[in-house]
């Protein structure tokens, strides 16, 4: 599966589409493989505030549990319910199983671009 | 590829959950070659075999095996193992890949110690082993042998040729399907287990990984050392009372054994299910009525049943089955009730 260029990568695995000052959080088709088989999905309440970096929640496959860093700095404004309902759509299509919307208010470093992610996961 | 008892093992092949329901639906291939072998030979072997194991071994016929426990003095676990008896005077015991050397060390001292003509070897690099599981396993793999695998009932084991290497094949596994386990010389394990995986093509057979193995195993609850217990639980606390031969003469900590069974053990493993969305995982806490009660040994999410479930050690007056309790999942409790094991049987 290629990296889709509409989106930015952290060297923890999640992507993050940025829309104007709204940002979705997911993570990536490396980071599914790696996990398998998704089963629980463990998000916070809207209106949490995150720091870049900052837990926001756990993934858990039948092998391992994995825990969620934040991409940006910014405000929680929704959550995927249906995602956590349906997990296993995270393995069917990790790049639109968005788990998160953020309000952005900063934070943006270090993000990766879909090349240097593709590297990144050689 | 993971580490394990310094094997490099395979996790997964094609995906452990699709592996899973292979081996429940048709047919699962795996190297199991890290067990370690163990054998015990001479005039007294059986005397060896009986001090040194828990269950009877003298209830065995050539050709046939039981499920046992290398037990402390405290009737604990040294390790669980699987009795072979080679012949009157020979038999192997098969172990975990990460006890190897500790229980080589542990039998040669105590065979030793029950004196007599026995001694023991540790022959774990003379085979590899091969285990196909899964309801096609009798029909694939008797396409590759003269052996009449009908033949050979559950918990026995014949001798003979699989794809035109000689073996000792066994009908065991640790998955709850039936199926063999091959045991093989290494330089030719390669032949064995690709005529097996192209004999079993047409009939859906996979490689299988460890990440099935144990979801598999613990579907069928059977124990994992390491998880579920060590030496720091009894044969009576792991719930293992049927492979303790109760009416034969002592062995090593079978007067703990006996007093646990008489009196009771303070704790008991369980199987439970979780009540909530969540996995108890090895290693968590458990709580009754607020206060900290035993500990997860083993838990996951079956591909196969699709549920959360586990084993645990509880108080041994809190393990009727329906009996709620709480997991501290990474700080937050969720809870599970005791469930009656296996979580899963095989129809006959």
């Amino acid at each position: 599966m290629s990296y889709p260029s509409d989106l930015k990568y952290t060297k923890d695995h999640e992507w993050v589409k940025i829309d104007g000052g709204t940002a979705k959080v997911g993570i990536t088709d490396y980071a599914q493989k790696q996990l398998g088989d998704v089963v629980y999905l463990e998000l916070p309440e809207v209106g949490r505030t995150l720091k870049q970096g900052e837990v926001f929640g756990t993934i858990e496959s039948v092998k391992a549990v994995s825990e969620l860093y934040s991409p940006v700095d910014g405000e929680v404004t929704e959550v995927h319910a249906a995602l956590v309902q349906h997990p296993e759509e995270v393995n069917k299509d990790p790049h639109s199983s968005w788990m998160i919307a953020v309000k952005v208010t900063g934070g943006q470093d270090g993000l990766l671009d879909a090349g240097a992610y593709t590297e990144l996961t050689k | 590829m993971v580490e394990f008892g310094g094997w490099d093992m395979p996790v997964e092949y094609q995906g452990l959950g699709d592996e899973h329901l292979a081996v429940r639906t048709r047919g699962g291939l795996f190297d199991v070659s890290h067990m370690g072998e163990i054998e015990i030979a001479g005039a007294d072997a059986l005397r060896a075999v009986q001090h040194i194991t828990s269950n009877d071994a003298s209830r065995l016929a050539d050709g046939q095996i039981q499920y046992s426990a290398l037990t402390t003095p405290q009737g604990t676990f040294v390790d669980d193992v699987l009795t072979y008896r080679l012949a009157g005077d020979h038999f192997m015991l098969v172990v975990n890949a990460s006890n190897i050397v500790k229980d080589f060390h542990w039998i040669a001292q105590h065979v030793k110690e029950a004196g007599g003509d026995a001694v023991a070897v540790n022959t774990s690099s003379r085979y590899a082993l091969i285990a196909l599981q899964g309801p096609v396993a009798q029909g694939v793999l008797q396409t590759l042998t003269g052996v009449d695998l009908s033949a050979i009932k559950y918990y026995w084991f014949a001798t003979g040729e699989v794809a035109g290497v000689r073996v000792t094949i066994s009908r065991t596994g640790y998955t709850g399907e039936d199926g063999f386990e091959v045991f093989a010389p290494p330089n030719s394990a390669e032949r064995v287990w690709d005529a097996i995986l192209h004999a079993g093509k047409s009939a859906g057979v996979v490689p299988a990984g460890l990440g099935a193995r144990d979801t598999l195993r613990l579907e069928a609850a059977m124990r994992l050392y390491g998880n579920d217990m060590d030496e720091t639980t009894t044969v009576v606390e792991a719930d293992l009372n049927w492979i303790v031969g109760w009416k034969k003469e002592s062995f090593i900590g079978s007067d703990v054994l006996k007093h646990q069974k008489a009196a009771g053990a303070p704790r008991k493993l369980v199987g439970f299910e979780m009540l909530e969305r969540a996995i108890g995982r090895h290693g968590y806490d458990v709580y009754l009525d607020g206060q900290k009660a035993g500990v997860v040994t083993s838990g996951t999410q079956t591909p196969f049943l699709k549920k959360a479930i586990g084993m645990a050690y509880l108080p041994a007056d809190r393990t009727a089955p329906g009996t709620e309790f709480e997991i501290d999942i990474r700080g937050r409790r969720v809870k599970a009730a005791v469930v009656p094991m296996p979580f899963y049987k095989r129809a006959k």
